[in-house]
């Protein structure tokens, strides 16, 4: 039977939730004799390739985050948002109290110890969204996985269980909402 | 009228009271202020910026001098109305006019569902609002007339009593039901209660003489019985007509209570939108000291001593839960407690209370009077007595209505004119949304319960808009003390808002009952249990409502995407391929 395969990727988030899936340790061993992984920092592959699953941390803070997302949806049949930041915004999105431009000024023009005033303009950068959103705000999202981070057992729980065939389902010790 | 005179003893200062004079004085709360009240009423400076930021009648920036705010609820709102003052003012809702002269903005539901639109302006209440006052309401503003100045009958408040029974039908004289139950001991009193069968008029419904038994058993010293006139139930005004025609009889309820359970210290906690009621409660409560029926050996009882203060509330909804209701009265945030322990053993500052709504009060002091066989003749074997009901909406003749508990819902729109409704909201946004196929079951406990609240929709009504009304009205008034309701209250209205505008899809509507009932499920109190009702109910009862605005598609996003970039294309001075999103 061949191997299940695994996307992950980190958009607007801190890769603390591919930090806790690393914290599955010595069981990713067991685990790697029934998936491969595609594009995902732990291989360098840059596109994505048809999956089963995409894991998918960080929310939607800048255009190339909306790219990223749509060909992780297109690409995997399954697609989980990982953590707060992919199922609400979390610590990116508290700049939504404030106008973009805002944020950018401040950074860029009037911030303490700025050099060369100037709003960086390079088309190479992704431009900033107005606002930062949870993944499911642009495209349909299958399950999500609280926390920040979401323990290293939920990881195992919800592949364990989607490997299984089965409805995933966390008990609620691994459930941490904030 | 210095409103803190009648608080307890040792010159104490209510908190809420002295940043309402604050408000009062400042348009806001100044921040200067602030450290100088907390120390003199010996609070951390910290209890004292939350109560600010909690209560929706404080500011941290000033409003007008005239500040207006226009109820949003279904059946006393016109936000129509609201932005047609917004224009011959030139004001924006919620921003103050650089002038400082005059801010606008919306408010929850006042109290005045029978007499709508209405508003408060700077505390006061306007009702019977018309498009055609507005002009000269204007006026008056831009001339900075005071309000004393105004004409008397834009404040007027009606009471619409338009069916009256058992306890509307008044034949009582002050201190009759205290002066029997006296005469009959307190042990009495309670088999009195316990014969009639009342259970809580606020909509829970627990029995009122187990209530006051529980109390009366646990060991204290000191012991409180409070009056919960909180109403803020959209749609609910029945406790502002009992305060306005027979507050002599809630005291008394209260002054009865306090016997039962051997309480010296009552508090009214009144909503912040009644506060016009004040100056005649008190003017009772006065009147009640003289007297005998308040203070000291009442009625020549010796240690039969009782007293009531008044505490006004400050636009908190969740302050009508009883629990965040004492928080409250302990000068606190209205975040609702861990039960148990309840407040029968654990209530204001720790010691047992009793907190009964206005209405069991009030029937209370019938029942001490009449006897408990009296009030349990009427209505049904679950919930005997009679139902005060506040009836609003697309009728005939809103207004208040006593009818004994088991009437049939198409009974009581006969009586008000509202038979051509395609749908009732009982007991509120957090009670249920009945449609007409249901319209023979029961205002009862074991079927309909209401804390009295009765919202009629015609055959024009937008069902979803009423909904979606409800739906943005829980998520303000959350608490944000538990992550299901304060996340789930606003995620729940970004998907009515989404469907309403006509971008939502089947997945949303899912996606929404879903999460609907993991927020009934999850939170913490009744707020948050309840938040998901009206939107749960319109999907089983009119599924169509929602199937016609769905989008044929498998997803649609939540926000227009390519708009998002647009304040970055300008500051980057981009419009290359990169720079848009389909």
């Amino acid at each position: 039977m061949s191997k299940i395969r695994i996307a992950t990727t980190s958009l607007a988030g801190c890769f603390g939730c591919h930090m806790s899936f690393l914290d599955m340790d010595e069981r990713l061993v067991g685990l790697l004799e029934h998936v491969e992984f595609n594009r995902s920092p732990l291989t360098d592959i840059k596109h994505c390739g048809p999956c089963d699953i995409g894991l998918v941390e960080g929310g939607l803070c800048n255009a190339e985050n909306v790219h990223v997302l749509r060909e992780f949806r297109q690409q995997c049949k399954i697609l989980i948002a990982v953590g707060a930041c992919a199922i609400n915004g979390g610590v990116p999105a508290m700049r939504n109290h404030y106008e973009v431009q805002e944020c950018l000024e401040e950074a860029f023009l009037h911030g303490v110890g700025v050099d060369n005033p100037m709003i960086p303009s390079d088309p190479e950068l992704p431009l900033l969204l107005s606002k930062v959103h949870p993944l499911h705000e642009v495209v349909r999202v299958d399950y999500y996985l609280p926390g920040c981070p979401p323990p290293g057992d939920a990881f195992f729980t919800i592949l364990s269980d989607l490997l299984a065939g089965k409805e995933p389902s966390l008990p609620k010790a691994m459930l941490h909402y904030d | 009228m210095n409103i803190a005179s009648s608080l307890p003893s040792g010159g104490d200062i209510h908190l809420l009271h002295r940043l309402r004079a604050l408000q009062d004085r400042h348009q806001h709360i100044p921040p200067q202020t602030i450290a100088p009240l907390a120390s003199e009423l010996g609070l951390p400076v910290s209890q004292v910026e939350a109560v600010i930021d909690f209560y929706s009648f404080f500011h941290r920036s000033p409003r007008g001098h005239f500040d207006i705010l226009f109820s949003n609820c279904t059946s006393c709102g016109d936000l129509v109305l609201m932005q047609q003052l917004c224009d011959l003012l030139g004001v924006v809702p919620g921003v103050t006019r650089a002038d400082g002269l005059v801010s606008v903005d919306q408010t929850s539901c006042v109290g005045m569902c029978d007499q709508g639109a209405a508003a408060l302006i700077n505390g006061r209440t306007l009702t019977c609002l018309s498009a055609q006052q507005l002009p000269a309401l204007a006026a008056l503003i831009h001339a900075g007339t005071p309000l004393d100045e105004w004409p008397a009958e834009w404040f007027a408040v009606q009471d619409n009593i338009r069916q009256a029974a058992l306890l509307l039908n008044d034949t009582l004289s002050s201190g009759d039901g205290l002066r029997a139950a006296v005469q009959a001991g307190a042990e009495q009193l309670l088999a009195e209660l316990r014969q009639s069968s009342l259970r809580g008029r606020g909509g829970a419904g627990f029995n009122t003489s187990l209530k006051w038994q529980l109390c009366r058993a646990a060991p204290a010293d000191t012991r409180y019985v409070v009056c919960n006139a909180d109403e803020g139930e959209p749609g609910t005004f029945k406790d502002r007509v009992l305060l306005t025609r027979y507050a002599q009889q809630v005291f008394e309820g209260m002054a009865l209570c306090a016997y039962a359970i051997g309480a010296q210290h009552g508090f009214l906690y009144l909503r912040g939108e009644y506060r016009y009621l004040l100056p005649q409660l008190e003017a009772t409560l006065a009147e009640m000291r003289t007297a005998n029926l308040l203070g000291e050996n009442i009625l020549q009882q010796p240690g039969f001593n009782f007293d009531i203060s008044i505490v006004l509330g400050a636009g908190a909804y969740i302050c009508g839960e009883e629990s965040a209701l004492l928080e409250s009265l302990e000068q606190k945030r209205g975040v609702p407690r861990v039960r148990p322990p309840f407040p029968v053993t654990h209530g204001y500052l720790g010691q047992p209370t009793v907190v009964d709504n206005v209405e069991t009060l009030l029937a209370a002091t019938h029942i001490a009077l009449h006897g408990g066989q009296w009030f349990r003749d009427h209505g049904t074997q679950d919930s005997s007595g009679t139902k005060i009901l506040s009836v609003s909406g697309d009728c005939m003749a809103p207004g208040i209505y006593e009818f004994p508990f088991g009437i049939s819902l198409q009974t009581l729109l006969a009586a008000c004119g509202g038979q051509d409704a395609q749908a009732v909201q009982v007991g509120g946004p957090s009670g249920t949304l009945v449609s007409r196929a249901e319209f023979g079951r029961k205002l009862a406990f074991e079927d309909l319960a209401t804390g009295g609240s009765i919202m009629i929709y015609g055959a024009q009504r937008d069902l979803l808009a009423v909904v979606r009304n409800f739906t943005h009205f829980f998520a303000h008034e959350s608490c944000g003390f538990c992550t299901p309701c304060r996340v789930g209250t606003p995620l729940l209205r970004q998907y009515l808002d989404k469907i309403a505008s006509g971008h939502g899809t089947a997945y949303d509507r899912e996606e929404m009952a879903r999460l609907g009932k993991l927020v009934k499920r999850r939170s913490h109190c009744g707020l948050g249990q309840t938040a998901a009702n009206p939107l749960l109910d319109l999907l089983e009862k009119f599924p169509q409502v929602y199937a016609e605005r769905l989008l044929h598609q498998d997803y649609e996003p939540f926000f227009d995407l390519d708009a998002a970039l647009a304040t970055t294309r300008t500051l980057t001075h981009r419009d290359d391929a990169e720079a848009h999103l389909s």
